[in-house]
């Protein structure tokens, strides 16, 4: 199973994550990787930098940020290959966002969510014994296929 | 409440397990003592989180909890002078060495890794081991992924930790000397767990789906631990890419669509993506020539090719030629006829397959003439074709696919 860890949160304009922060992070990610579990994962930049195009009645509107809802805005994201929904939670309590929240308290930011969303999958394809007989022996033949 | 908190240690325990077990082991040096302590922190944590709430870092608790069950074990133990002279800090142990406690561990699960795919086990037990210790699965999680009982499953995992003990192998990496043959019984194991999981035979339990994700999660792990062995990044790779395609390789109805016939939107190009990246790395650390390397190079000139019709089949022939170099077989020879075909033409490639005909371990093998029906009829051979295919036909046993050949046969004419 998949699942997006969404960082959610936006620091305050023109800050710079601290060096404690950085590692902290950092730290994390290296987890993630070691444990096996990470597939992608990147941070993103301030919503002032972003723009939004807005769909409606049949119209194509562009927003140019900033975006004023800071709890909303997705700051960063984990996309990680786990067993359980509860390993993507547990994945989720061990990331260091206490240390955004230190960091950028004093801005008035208290409190970053992550938010842990399931990426839809493909439907497991009910095959029958006999099709994956098939398979099993179109692979046998092609070794790097 | 207390369900949660089941389920919660249940959760930390999959991903702890590995790690609590190969920190044991580097106390204790025997990886079943080692699995039993650590299943006594498991119970001790259902005994006691359900009351005090599930601790802050739990991986930690379990590790020290089984580690002190370890030193208990080796004070009670004749052996302690001697163990207490080896360990020396280790045993200093007090409630607040958690951070102490993770120090050596990359050290230990890689020997956890080597131990539980031994060459004096069985390539059944090293699997259920590596299962079991390094994957976290629990028998009857091992059982039904390959179908047989879990008694059998049991018996098979007691046996291995009794076969290591009495063999006295060491909870160590091997050295320089044994590294190469020991690595590629590691890499082999792993591998065997994906194509268990990729070409499931039967079933249709979730287990055996997952284990594709087991042996590609074992990959990555393994990686991290020995960063600089191109075969390991190889053999990453080869299952990115594979893995890359296990949502395109069964059509609406159910049934296997061929590599050349699948729709390459369905591919996962986040997971060809990291393939490509881990057959980088192989190949800058040396490795092309690896056979884990090679057969993910031919993977990745499929995975580059937009369409069919862009694939380097030039390419993939001269990277078969050098697998069959380096692990010659006739199935891989039959592979390079076939990309010799599309390189070179079908009189290139129907060369190589007439050599083969008197293979003796290939008599019986449907594909034989099925590729070379194929081959005659891209040469307008039409009638010498119709023969090959019924043949191909007479040999499979699959209804499907025998429908599929006769089909072809009458394409040819009478």
């Amino acid at each position: 199973m998949r699942f997006m860890l969404l960082l959610k949160g936006e620091p305050p304009e023109d800050a710079l994550p601290s060096a404690e922060l950085i590692d902290a992070m950092l730290g994390y990610y290296e987890q993630l990787v070691k444990a096996g579990v990470l597939l992608a994962g990147e941070g993103l930049l301030s919503s002032s930098t972003g723009a939004r195009v807005v769909y409606s009645g049949g119209k194509r509107t562009v927003i140019d940020g900033p975006f004023t809802e800071a709890k909303e805005l997705v700051a960063g994201y984990y996309l990680i290959q786990v067993k359980s929904r509860e390993e993507a939670i547990e994945w989720a309590k061990r990331c260091p966002l206490e240390a955004a929240v230190d960091q950028f308290g004093d801005s008035g930011v208290s409190e970053a969510v992550i938010e842990i969303r399931q990426v839809a999958e493909m439907d497991e394809i009910g095959a029958t014994d006999e099709q994956q007989e098939t398979e099993a022996r179109l692979r046998e033949q092609t070794p790097g296929l | 409440m207390a369900t949660d908190t089941h389920t919660a240690i249940e959760t930390v325990w999959r991903m702890e397990s590995a790690r609590v077990i190969a920190g044991v082991a580097g106390l204790v040096r025997d990886v079943g003592i080692a699995e039993e302590l650590a299943q006594d922190a498991l119970v001790a944590a259902l005994e006691q989180w359900p009351e005090s709430g599930v601790p802050r870092n739990p991986g930690a608790w379990l590790m020290t909890t089984a580690k002190r069950r370890a030193i208990d074990l080796i004070r009670r133990n004749e052996r302690y002078e001697r163990k207490l002279a080896e360990l020396g800090r280790d045993l200093q142990l007090d409630a607040d060495d958690e951070v102490v406690l993770v120090d050596h561990i990359e050290d230990d699960l890689l020997r956890l890794v080597f131990v539980s795919c031994h060459p004096v086990l069985s390539t059944e037990a090293r699997v259920a081991l590596t299962l079991r210790l390094l994957g976290g699965l629990t028998t009857d999680e091992i059982a039904r992924a390959f179908l047989v009982s879990e008694s059998t499953v049991a018996q098979r995992i007691v046996r291995a930790k009794r076969t290591l003990a009495d063999a006295n192998v060491p909870f160590e990496v091997p050295e320089e000397a044994q590294r190469a043959e020991r690595l590629a019984s590691v890499l082999e194991v792993i591998y065997l767990i994906f194509n268990e999981g990729y070409s499931a035979t039967a079933g249709d339990d979730w287990v055996r789906p997952g284990l594709c994700d087991e042996a590609l999660r074992l990959g990555r792990i393994l990686a991290e631990l020995m960063p600089k062995e191109p075969e390991v990044h190889g053999l990453v790779a080869l299952m990115e890419i594979q893995a890359s395609r296990l949502r395109a390789r069964i059509g609406p109805t159910g049934e296997p669509v061929l590599l050349l016939d699948q729709d390459r939107r369905r591919w996962d190009q986040l997971l060809i993506r990291r393939g490509l990246a881990a057959l980088d790395r192989a190949q800058a650390l040396g490795g092309s020539a690896g056979p884990y390397a090679l057969q993910a190079a031919i993977a990745a000139c499929h995975a580059r090719a937009r369409t069919a019709e862009e694939t380097d089949w030039t390419l993939i022939a001269a990277l078969y030629e050098a697998l069959a170099r380096l692990a010659p077989s006739p199935v891989v020879e039959l592979n390079r006829a076939v990309a010799l075909g599309m390189a070179y033409g079908p009189a290139a490639g129907l060369e190589l397959v007439d050599a083969l005909d008197e293979e003796q371990s290939l008599a019986g093998y449907h594909l034989l003439p099925s590729v070379r029906g194929d081959l005659l009829v891209k040469l307008g051979r039409l009638a010498e074709a119709r023969t090959e295919f019924e043949r191909a036909a007479s040999l499979t046993r699959n209804a499907r696919e025998r429908k599929l050949l006769l089909d072809r046969a009458a394409a040819c004419g009478p």
